[in-house]
């Protein structure tokens, strides 16, 4: 509760300093809100305390996952340097956007009530779109920012309906009450069935656009590639970790009775299927990595899936552990990615494989960080990746869904082959006339990316430092 | 039925309630997914959300619970916040190509 009431009122105080249009100042100040909230954020580990008569719980569950969200902002920001040194005008407000939509972030991980679900997506969301589109002469911006304002409006919209139908027929909101109501429907209210099970589906539908699961994962590479790539880094990890925690909180804590995962359960291993799927070929075919990214986040969305399906009916169970140390992994290593590509791109102006050539002889940093993480990415032991898939595919077998991890499997085979050609073209080929030039990196940049390096490796030999704190 | 719940408001079956707001979302989708104009399909989602706001009126009514009434004072205040970031959006759009035809936004793809 600290962090969403720090983070409101700092995310304000940012905007004043816009009105002194020093942005020098900023980043350092901006780095050190984040860091003080994250110390903050952990002084409420191991107590549970309630807010809002109830709305919103802050445990450890939540804690862990508002931890991980404030961590990733942390290390992502050094990455917004070209902005300040550019002397963008409105940076002020961009960071201020950012703080807003964490608070967003934070109510998704500790939610109660659906209405906190809700208003959680929402300032989220709202916060994304207009940073989506914050690159305002450039029309591949506007195009990403009008395309998620539209489907995520839209997808809003089913959400509710689902909520609406799911209110009708148990009459509550609080996701306890709902749990109970659909196990003994009050009297007079057993024939409501059909209505709870159609918004339970709406619902599945309207959470699963926001984490991007197929088939409503349409918008996800057209948004991440128009979208500048900084705000693009945002979206892929830290919507996606809030948003998943929110998914597993919802079907654990709403729907945990027989008769409602008699219709997520399948409705959701088809899901993650299609997802699995279409992620990781989808990835194959991209000529510019920040597609490739985008349909690398589809495709981590699909083994996220795997552990939702995975649950074994407890929030502190071995699938939310699963669920932790994936986001975890996924966020830092996809941190390090976006933050390459994006340097990278500024400098040579160019977002295909082969801008990354010679990487390594001009920026062995810079090369060294993106292979770390994309064979974190692409789960090779020794780093992070491969605990986050080695949890959740574990906790899948233990439930009984041989067929789902055979297949997640062979699709991370698959995966290795799109993960591999930034790696060969930086090491692998010559510099040619337009990436012979070395990419200019800041200290605060370095100092990022080696962190996130050490972080993916460091997770990779004592994943026990994460692993079973739930 | 509850007791709590004034007749008057029984007058109307429950069911024509969910009929009417089901009706008007689905409105509201097919807009969204046929009209090929950023205003319009916007104002299609929010026919989508006012098919909501009915909705959970309707059940707050008939389960004599002030829980749906509030929610939709919430649905309300994001609309109009949605609202002023959407129009936004669709004002930069329109700076930049004099258009808000959403097919005429196709330079994201394979």
């Amino acid at each position: 509760m600290n962090s969403i009431i720090l983070l409101s009122v700092l995310g304000l105080g940012n905007l004043f300093l816009g009105f002194r249009r020093s942005n020098r100042l900023l980043l350092p100040v901006m780095m050190l809100i984040l860091g003080g909230i994250l110390t903050v954020n952990f002084l409420d580990w191991g107590s549970t305390q309630s807010f809002f008569n109830g709305m919103l719980t802050i445990d450890n569950f939540s804690v862990a996952f508002t931890g991980i969200v404030l961590l990733t902002a942390l290390v992502l920001i050094p990455f917004s340097q070209k902005y300040v040194l550019d002397g963008e005008a409105n940076l002020a407000e961009y960071y201020s956007l950012l703080l807003f939509s964490l608070v967003g972030a934070i109510m998704l991980v500790s939610y109660n009530h659906l209405l906190m679900l809700f208003l959680g997506i929402e300032i989220l969301s709202v916060a994304m779109y207009v940073l989506a589109g914050s690159d305002k002469r450039n029309l591949r911006s506007n195009e990403a920012a009008l395309k998620y304002f539209l489907m995520g409006a839209f997808f809003t919209g089913i959400l509710l309906f689902g909520m609406a139908l799911l209110y009708g027929a148990t009459g509550t909101f609080v996701l306890s009450e709902i749990s109970f109501a659909v196990q003994n429907p009050a009297p007079g209210f057993e024939s409501l069935k059909p209505m709870l099970y159609i918004g339970m589906l709406l619902m599945l539908i309207g959470i699963g656009f926001k984490v991007s699961a197929a088939p409503f994962h349409f918008w996800t590479p057209d948004v991440y590639e128009g979208t500048p790539t900084f705000f693009a880094a945002f979206m892929s990890t830290i919507v996606k970790t809030a948003g998943f925690a929110a998914f597993l909180k919802l079907l654990v804590q709403a729907f945990p009775a027989a008769n409602a995962q008699g219709i997520w359960l399948p409705t959701l291993t088809a899901m993650c299927v299609l997802t699995l799927l279409i992620g990781n070929v989808g990835a194959v075919a991209q000529t510019s990595i920040k597609r490739m990214l985008a349909y690398s986040s589809i495709s981590h969305a699909g083994y996220l899936l795997i552990a939702l399906v995975a649950y074994n009916g407890q929030l502190e169970g071995a699938s939310a552990n699963g669920i932790l140390f994936y986001s975890l992994a996924y966020s830092v290593a996809t941190v390090a990615a976006f933050g390459v590509v994006k340097l990278v791109a500024d400098a040579r102006q160019r977002e295909d494989y082969n801008g990354l050539n010679g990487l390594a002889k001009t920026n062995p940093l810079l090369a060294f960080s993106l292979t770390v993480s994309m064979l974190s990415l692409a789960g090779i032991p020794l780093t992070g990746g491969f605990f986050g898939k080695f949890f959740v595919f574990s906790a899948a077998v233990e439930n009984g869904y041989i067929g789902l991890v055979v297949f997640a499997v062979v699709m991370s085979m698959v995966s290795i082959y799109y993960y591999l050609r930034p790696i060969i073209a930086m090491y692998m080929r010559d510099t040619d006339a337009t990436t012979n030039e070395v990419v200019p990196v800041t200290t605060f940049q370095a100092g990022a990316l080696l962190l996130l390096a050490a972080l993916t490796v460091l997770l990779g030999v004592l994943p026990g430092l994460v692993a079973g704190v739930l | 039925m509850n007791p709590n719940i004034p007749e008057v408001i029984q007058t109307v079956p429950l069911q024509y309630y969910v009929f009417f707001a089901a009706a008007l979302f689905s409105i509201g989708v097919l807009g969204v997914l046929t009209r090929r104009n950023a205003i319009i399909i916007f104002m299609c989602v929010e026919l989508m959300l006012n098919a909501v706001n009915v909705l959970l009126t309707a059940f707050s009514a008939y389960r004599a619970d002030p829980n749906g009434q509030i929610f939709v004072f919430f649905i309300m205040a994001v609309a109009a916040a949605e609202v002023a970031v959407g129009l936004a959006i669709i004002v930069m759009i329109y700076r930049n190509l004099q258009n808000t035809d959403v097919n005429l936004l196709n330079r994201l793809k394979f």
